[in-house]
């Protein structure tokens, strides 16, 4: 691809400092690009810094965290050293971001309408009625019936899966370029996933907009991204594009993801799992992050952390174990 | 919405029913009547003529023939004479007083909800600042004090001292009229008044701070913020209607506290309000002003709480009464 990147992220690190002077480095110089039109999966467990990073790119991280080093280019804008006011109009206006729980990212006390129009008053200085009409259109165009009415009820009126389309329907609003969705199915029903997901990729082609999709799902990855990125302990291990991701899959963690699916063609009486948990991002081993829960482990992986290394055209791996394939091509 | 309210007004009759037999039953089981006192005061006065007296009185009879009759004459808007004001009615007593409290309770409402709320919210926004850390120190020393120390002190160094406010009644001289006598009136209530409101200043500061930190870190305001929504409008239109829902139901029960303080407070400035009229009631075994005054004092409460759910179903759409 040819094309400006939409997102450019740059040696990213933000830290949390921590009581006990413990620092938590849950994003630890992350660089990637997103595209225009591009769907990009973020994957990895709980506590991987998947969150942290998509947070970071909103500039929405909180004390005690902070962006300690990078750049985030937005349309070839850096966005870093913008002022919070600055910030406000980038927010909402150029990139959204829709959460993980449905449930509770909506304001109880405002209702639908005032929720989707205030953000179109604030970004496309609509009057009153233009924006009720444009709220309206959206409400429509995300699938949910009745909305007229639906714009005068309160979020507690509406079930989860439609609080996610109303969701969607705020951060297309200002039609930004990137959207950000933060694990956008994991707290609903699971024949409701399938349809805001479905709903998200239509919105994604009427709108022109690149997605960056955080999930733990692998099967969401491979159905709907087209380029993936696995983070473990803050830092990206694997980075390719789906198809080949999934049919040459290259890092031990990676790896121990796609054993943890379910196969159907597959008569096992166990699923795989990963031994151990994601150790706390102020305590990270010595060498590499994964070494404690590797079943390649080997002398090197627990002096020193490798580096995340390009061993064929466009599939980055960041494991001692493919150290010198890259050399040999 | 209305219905609820009319059910609410409906459920008060059984609530002030149970009222009338409590406020009966304690000034029952009170020792003494009006009479005791002064049987004792002064021994060249035959017993068996105070004995007649109560006979004339009534205070012979049975309780529940008592009862039926205060209840029936008090269902009538007949709270009954005084039995130590040279039989002056009790209504007649009470209606001053009444107003003087309503004031006072009502001008201690308005400081503790001008100065508790603003402060909550920004030590919320600012938490760990100088400010946050004199709300705090404050906080503390205004729920540690007891309102007549802290009345006593002020009137003191303020009034005594400074010669800022005066320190007792209500007016100072009683030809003013017109606006100069409402700000007389103010002037003579702010003592009383920031005294009376001391505690539940402090209490509703720390409340409005814990609740806005409490909202901030919701996910509905991350959404907000995700929007691109400025910092005001972030505080003043997503959090603070959300951090006032717990404080307006705290409220309610205030109105009660107030009246309660009230009682001491007003002691202390010698306001001539409730409180005092129902202390020295209480000294005399003027037992229909003492019942009469609980009565009021029971009804505001149940207003004040009605009120209270009022305000919560205005300000948080999840509770509609209907």
């Amino acid at each position: 691809m040819n094309k400006e990147p939409v997102l450019d992220v740059e040696q990213l690190k933000t830290y949390f400092y921590l009581d006990d002077d413990k620092v938590a480095r849950a994003v630890d110089n992350i660089s990637f690009s997103i595209y225009p039109g591009e769907t990009v999966a973020l994957v990895g467990e709980s506590g991987s810094g998947k969150s942290i990073t998509a947070l970071s790119v909103m500039q929405l991280i909180n004390k005690p965290g902070r962006i300690v080093e990078g750049n985030i280019l937005i349309d070839g804008e850096e966005i870093i050293q913008l002022n919070p006011k600055q910030m406000t109009k980038i927010r909402g206006n150029e990139i959204a971001m829709i959460f993980q729980e449905p449930m509770t990212a909506l304001n109880p006390v405002y209702t639908i309408g005032n929720q989707i129009t205030e953000i179109l008053r604030k970004h496309k200085k609509m009057s009153k009625i233009d924006a009720r009409d444009k709220a309206i259109n959206l409400l429509k165009t995300v699938g949910i019936p009745r909305a007229e009415e639906i714009m005068k009820e309160y979020p507690h009126q509406l079930s989860g899966g439609m609080r996610q389309r109303v969701m969607i329907a705020m951060a297309i609003s200002c039609e930004p370029k990137l959207l950000i969705a933060d694990e956008p199915t994991t707290a609903l029903d699971v024949t409701i996933q399938a349809q805001i997901l479905d709903l998200m990729a239509e919105m994604k082609e009427k709108y022109h907009m690149a997605l960056l999709l955080i999930t733990h799902d692998v099967g969401v990855v491979s159905e709907y991204a087209d380029r993936v990125m696995v983070m473990y302990g803050g830092q990206i291990v694997e980075h390719a594009q789906t198809k080949e991701l999934l049919r040459h899959t290259k890092h031990p963690y990676t790896k121990g993801l796609l054993e943890s699916l379910p196969n159907m063609d597959e008569d096992a009486d166990r699923l795989g799992t990963i031994k151990g948990t994601v150790p706390p991002a102020y305590n990270f081993p010595a060498g590499c992050r994964f070494s404690a829960r590797c079943p390649f482990v080997m002398e090197k992986c627990k002096q020193s952390n490798p580096e995340l290394e390009e061993i064929e055209t466009d599939h980055f791996v960041r494991c001692y174990l493919y150290e010198n394939e890259g050399e040999q091509e | 919405m209305y219905k609820y309210i009319i059910r609410r007004i409906l459920v008060f009759i059984p609530m002030l029913f149970i009222l009338t037999i409590m406020v009966f039953g304690l000034a029952q089981l009170a020792p003494g009547d009006a009479l005791t006192g002064q049987s004792l005061a002064d021994p060249n006065v035959d017993p068996e003529v105070y004995e007649q007296q109560r006979e004339a009185l009534g205070l012979n009879d049975p309780i529940p023939v008592q009862y039926g009759r205060w209840i029936s004459s008090v269902a009538q808007g007949d709270l009954g004479n005084s039995l130590v004001f040279n039989g002056r009615s009790v209504a007649e007593l009470i209606e001053s007083r009444f107003a003087n409290t309503l004031y006072l309770g009502f001008f201690s409402l308005c400081i503790t909800i001008l100065v508790s709320i603003p402060i909550g919210i920004y030590s919320a926004k600012r938490p760990y600042s100088l400010l946050d850390y004199g709300a705090t120190g404050f906080g503390f020393l205004g729920l540690a004090i007891p309102n007549f120390f802290f009345g006593l002190i002020a009137i003191y160094i303020l009034s005594i001292k400074l010669g800022w406010f005066p320190a007792q009644g209500t007016m100072s001289a009683p030809g003013v009229t017109g606006f100069e006598a409402f700000i007389d009136r103010i002037h003579h209530m702010i003592l009383p008044g920031i005294t009376l409101g001391l505690a539940g200043t402090a209490t509703y500061m720390r409340y409005m701070r814990s609740e806005v930190l409490d909202v901030l870190g919701s996910d509905y305001i991350r959404t907000a913020r995700a929007k691109g929504m400025s910092d005001s409008s972030v505080l003043y239109k997503h959090t603070l209607r959300n951090a006032l829902i717990p404080i307006i139901t705290l409220m309610g029960f205030e109105i009660g506290v107030l009246l309660g303080g009230a009682v001491i407070t007003e002691q202390v400035f010698q306001y001539p309000g409730l409180g005092t009229l129902f202390l020295s009631s209480v000294t005399n075994r003027d037992y229909p002003v003492v019942m009469a005054i609980a009565m009021i004092l029971g009804i505001l409460i149940l207003i004040g709480n009605l009120l209270a759910d009022i305000f919560y179903s205005i300000i948080d759409p999840r509770i509609r009464y209907d």
